[in-house]
């Protein structure tokens, strides 16, 4: 065997018929002794490879002392990898990382989904760490063989994972939470072997793509051993949370807003509905059936749950329902699961819990069972959280604690991302709050926009409309039926002269789509006087795409979409707006000139006549 | 050079050839067909380790059910979901308590069901490549198709197996199988080979006789093709007319190290009078004044209730004991032999 591999080492660089060929020589001389196949042998060869290859991106977690622990598996060269939240949530902001090249890597939390088990960490030291190639889990099926690497019970001491093969038993299984955190939506089941250890680890196809993040098993009477029932995590699911994960936040999941049950084999009805919910604006009342989901057909509260549960908050997602034989389609803007003062003491608890010992002997009685009390991690305990002794230099640089998040120092390092991309791409002009902005409507009919520090207003055919910006801004829904473009103008404007630190709160989101359907797109966030607002940026052009404005929880945002970009002044510029508020329609307006600056204005918006 | 070069094309489109041979591409259309004809069984249980679920198979195109013969079954009503999701109302047709197999009918007239042909059940071979379809965990529900788990027949031996104190009544050959088949709620699943084609059914938990370890085996179609056919015609063997295997050794308080408050009343509480030095109770942690309130699943009310669940254990079985001490509840898991 040790033969056959030192062959392939050199077969990398060689053509790929060689390779061929010299497995082929190779088949032929095993075959000459032990009288095998050619296409047994051959087969084999694939799989040895398969696995070589996904071996070399997967990883032993430890925490900070090196005791307890997972496993994690790596998906970009400068050391993003995923893991489960289970497996990262004792150690603390540091761990180190074993890689099968037997070194020890310094690894920092980057953010945590607490409700999906997921946690992304960042091995550091090297920009070009072996990653795992990403496969597609909506083409799992059952029957496809797959296999699990890890560090089962820690047995590993040269971090080489171990490898258990098996064939997928299940695809859109549904494995209830703990409480409201560790649910397992839309996963995959497998009788490759789960251990203890092996949580956090990837689950990969045949030909060795990354299908799955291990995390779960049932077990129940039989000890805490794999019993030929294991469920990972969807790639895909981990992969929408990914961009999330990477804003340095303790990430949540999404609900529906309204509470469903089965009814009859086959029909899934609403319950009960937040009446200041997005789903109760977009028309959807008590009684009514859901009939999809998310592009997924929903027969039993089960399938909603699962369709849901793959979701963050925030997602946008297509929404069909019946009503009196009649079906409509629409789209909800998916509302957070919990509240976030809520989520963070959840994470503490979790926190709080010792670091699972895998390489304790299952059933052992002194390991602590569920439902029992964790050994008190008091004053005399090392292992208590942040008293881990002295966090390696490389983890320092790269973490800054802050309340509802796993790693702050991410969040401020994408902030500061967007608005230099912006700023690279469109170069404002100096900042200031007077603009205006003449347009025309789809009927040729204009619209003027003056905007000032204090005030704001709009003349539109069918009137004229005002907002003030001293205090409190959630008042200030002008103009009618836009949802409050005016506030959202402010505060983009606020954002421009104020920069991320100084604007109010700011956080960067993640990425979500913005609008159904849509790629997602980097968020950023920013509270002023009550009003959050959402700038979106699309990431290829550090373009601004659209603004959300917030006034109110039980209000549909203003939506304000630049859809098209142009020269205007001098200067790039949004030229295309839509401007909606829900369902409505507010404005489609092609803008035809934009001043800005002190310019004296022809018209003086404060004394003008209504 | 040149030719070397051509001997590695033709060689590698014969290997591209081979290879679709020898990787074992997983047979779906098999899987499916066995997902259609396995059903979901739900009945009485519901409490710990007691789970109110298990599998069965179709056996005709009428909707005859065949399943384990087992508590869960034991319900006014007994509800089989199909893989398509339908829940159908089961009727008792018949039961064999030796192999502890059961026989249901479906109310489903005029139509014609997928089924598994027992007439066309293989032999298997040790080696042979299996599957196990079942619902074991009742991880599928409504019209999720059942769980598949694979591997090979490891040994076709007579069953030496035993749960708790009690053999198991079946004694004759079974598929031996590596895979994690007989898990809870699998009990009445299929064991297919790689066509697709009924070998045996999924039986029981039950561990070996010699090493106490989980088995997992199916029991053939061979052996039940019989006490199926007299099933159909609504043959229901009562099993106190039978010469069923005696129990062995059973459980004992004493055995653990425990000793109980003396049994005076006619319910007892029963309380930890004293524990053996030495003893496995002693060494599990438990005490003198403990309530002991559970026994496995059992509650216990009293010291007779103990002595009883403990005797549904074998001595050398792990057992779970749970104690009230100062108003807290304990578990503590101990056995008796080694």
């Amino acid at each position: 065997m040790s033969r056959s591999r030192q062959q392939k080492k050199h077969s990398w660089i060689a053509p790929s018929l060689a390779v061929v060929a010299s497995l082929w020589l190779a088949a032929l001389s095993n075959a000459a002794v032990s009288d095998v196949s050619a296409a047994v042998l051959a087969a084999q060869q694939a799989r040895v490879e398969a696995i070589d290859q996904a071996s070399q991106a997967t990883v032993a977690v430890f925490d900070a002392e090196g005791g307890g622990g997972g496993s994690g598996v790596i998906i970009s060269p400068d050391g993003f990898t995923l893991t489960n939240f289970h497996v990262v949530a004792p150690c603390g902001p540091a761990m180190k990382c074993g890689l099968p090249d037997g070194r020890l890597y310094d690894a920092v939390i980057v953010g945590v989904d607490p409700v999906g088990d997921l946690a992304l960490i960042q091995l550091l030291g090297r920009d070009d760490f072996p990653v795992a190639t990403l496969g597609d889990s909506d083409q799992v099926a059952v029957g496809d063989w797959v296999f699990a690497a890890g560090n089962p019970f820690l047995l590993a001491d040269d971090f080489r994972p171990t490898i258990s093969y098996g064939m997928v038993s299940g695809v859109h299984r549904y494995q209830f939470p703990a409480g409201t955190l560790l649910e397992y939506a839309d996963c995959i089941q497998t009788d490759a072997a789960i251990n203890p250890g092996n949580s956090g680890g990837p689950l990969f196809n045949a030909a060795g793509k990354l299908v799955g993040i291990n995390g779960r098993g049932s077990f129940e009477k039989r000890g805490r051993v794999n019993v030929g029932v294991g469920y990972a995590i969807s790639i895909n699911q981990a992969l929408r949370f990914l961009g999330h994960l990477k804003s340095g936040r303790i990430v949540d999941h999404a609900s529906l807003g309204a509470i469903v049950s089965t009814v009859e084999t086959g029909k899934v009805v609403v319950d009960d509905i937040l009446e200041t919910s997005d789903i109760y604006r977009r028309g959807v009342r008590y009684g009514d059936e859901i009939v999809r989901f998310a592009g997924r057909p929903t027969p039993s509260a089960n399938a909603l749950k699962n369709a849901l549960g793959v979701y963050p908050s925030g997602w946008p997602a297509p929404l069909t329902y019946r009503r009196d034989g009649e079906t409509y389609e629409t789209a909800v803007r998916l509302p957070r699961l919990h509240d976030q003062a809520e989520l963070t003491e959840m994470v503490q608890q979790e926190q709080a819990k010792p670091a699972e010992r895998p390489d304790q002997n299952p059933g052992d009685p002194e390991e602590p069972q569920p439902g029992e009390t964790p050994p008190k991690q008091g004053d005399k305990s090392p292992h208590a959280r942040g008293e881990k002794g002295p966090m390696p230099e490389a983890v320092r640089q790269r973490y800054e604690p802050r309340r509802g998040y796993a790693n702050y120092w991410y969040n401020q390092q994408a902030q500061e991302r967007l608005i230099q991309e912006y700023e690279a791409t469109a170069p404002p002009a100096p900042a200031d709050y007077q603009w205006e902005i003449r347009g025309e409507l789809p009927d040729g009919q204009e619209v003027v926009l003056r905007t000032g520090a204090e005030q704001s207003e709009m003349r539109m055919p069918w009137g004229k409309s005002a907002a003030q910006f001293d205090g409190d801004l959630t008042e200030q829904i002008s103009p009618p039926r836009s949802g409050g473009l005016l506030v959202a103008l402010h505060l983009w404007q606020r954002l421009l002269e104020k920069g991320p630190r100084q604007f109010g709160e700011v956080y960067y989101l993640g990425e979500l789509p913005a609008t159904v359907g849509g790629p997602p797109r980097d968020c950023l966030v920013g509270i002023y006087a009550g009003v959050e607002a959402r700038f979106f940026f699309n990431q290829e052009t550090g373009d601004l795409m659209k603004i959300e404005a917030y006034l109110a929880d039980d209000r549909d945002p203003c939506e304000l979409t630049f859809a098209d970009y142009g020269m205007l002044d001098g200067r790039r510029r949004p030229v295309h707006w839509i401007v909606e508020e829900g369902d409505h329609l507010f404005a489609d307006l092609h803008v035809q000139s934009w001043k800005q600056g002190d310019e004296e204005s022809t018209e003086d918006p404060q004394t003008e006549a209504p | 050079m040149r030719r070397k070069s051509l001997l590695a094309l033709i060689v590698a489109s014969l290997l591209l050839s081979l290879a679709a041979i020898g990787s074992a591409t997983p047979p779906y259309e098999a899987i499916r067909e066995g997902q259609r004809r396995t059903v979901k069984i739900y009945g009485a249980g519901g409490r710990r380790q007691l789970e109110a679920y298990q599998t069965g198979i179709l056996i005709s195109p009428e909707g005859h059910v065949l399943t384990a013969l087992s508590y869960v079954l034991d319900a006014d009503e007994v509800t089989v979901v199909l893989d398509d999701g339908r829940r159908l109302r089961g009727q008792w047709l018949g039961s064999d308590p030796v192999l502890e197999l059961a026989v249901l009918k479906l109310p489903t007239e005029g139509e014609t069901l997928p089924y598994f042909a027992l007439e066309e059940a293989p032999t298997l071979e040790v080696g042979e490549r299996v599957l196990a379809l079942s619902n074991l965990y009742g991880i599928a529900v409504g019209a999720e198709p059942v769980s598949v788990l694979q591997g090979v027949v490891s040994a076709i031996v007579p069953l030496a197996a035993r749960r708790g104190r009690f053999q198991a009544n079946y004694r004759g050959p079974v598929y031996v199988v590596d895979a994690q088949a007989n898990n809870p709620g699998a009990a009445g699943g299929a064991l297919v080979n790689w066509q697709g084609q009924l070998a045996g059914i999924l039986g029981k938990e039950l561990r070996s006789d010699l090493t106490g370890a989980w088995l997992h085996y199916a029991l053939p179609v061979d052996a039940l093709y019989d006490s199926v056919q007299a099933m159909l015609e609504g043959e229901t063997v009562d099993p106190s007319e039978l010469d069923l295997p005696s129990p062995d050794t059973p459980l004992t308080a004493r055995r653990l190290g425990v000793l109980l408050t003396p049994d005076l009343l006619p319910r007892t509480p029963p309380f930890i009078d004293a524990i053996v030095p030495g003893s496995a109770a002693a060494a599990a942690g438990l005490r003198p004044d403990d309530l002991i309130v559970f026994v496995g699943a059992e509650p216990t009310a009293s010291c007779r209730e103990v002595g009883k669940a403990l005797g549904q254990f074998d001595e050398s079985d792990q057992v779970q004991v749970s104690v009230l001490r100062d108003g807290q509840l304990m578990e503590f898991s101990l056995r008796g032999a080694n």
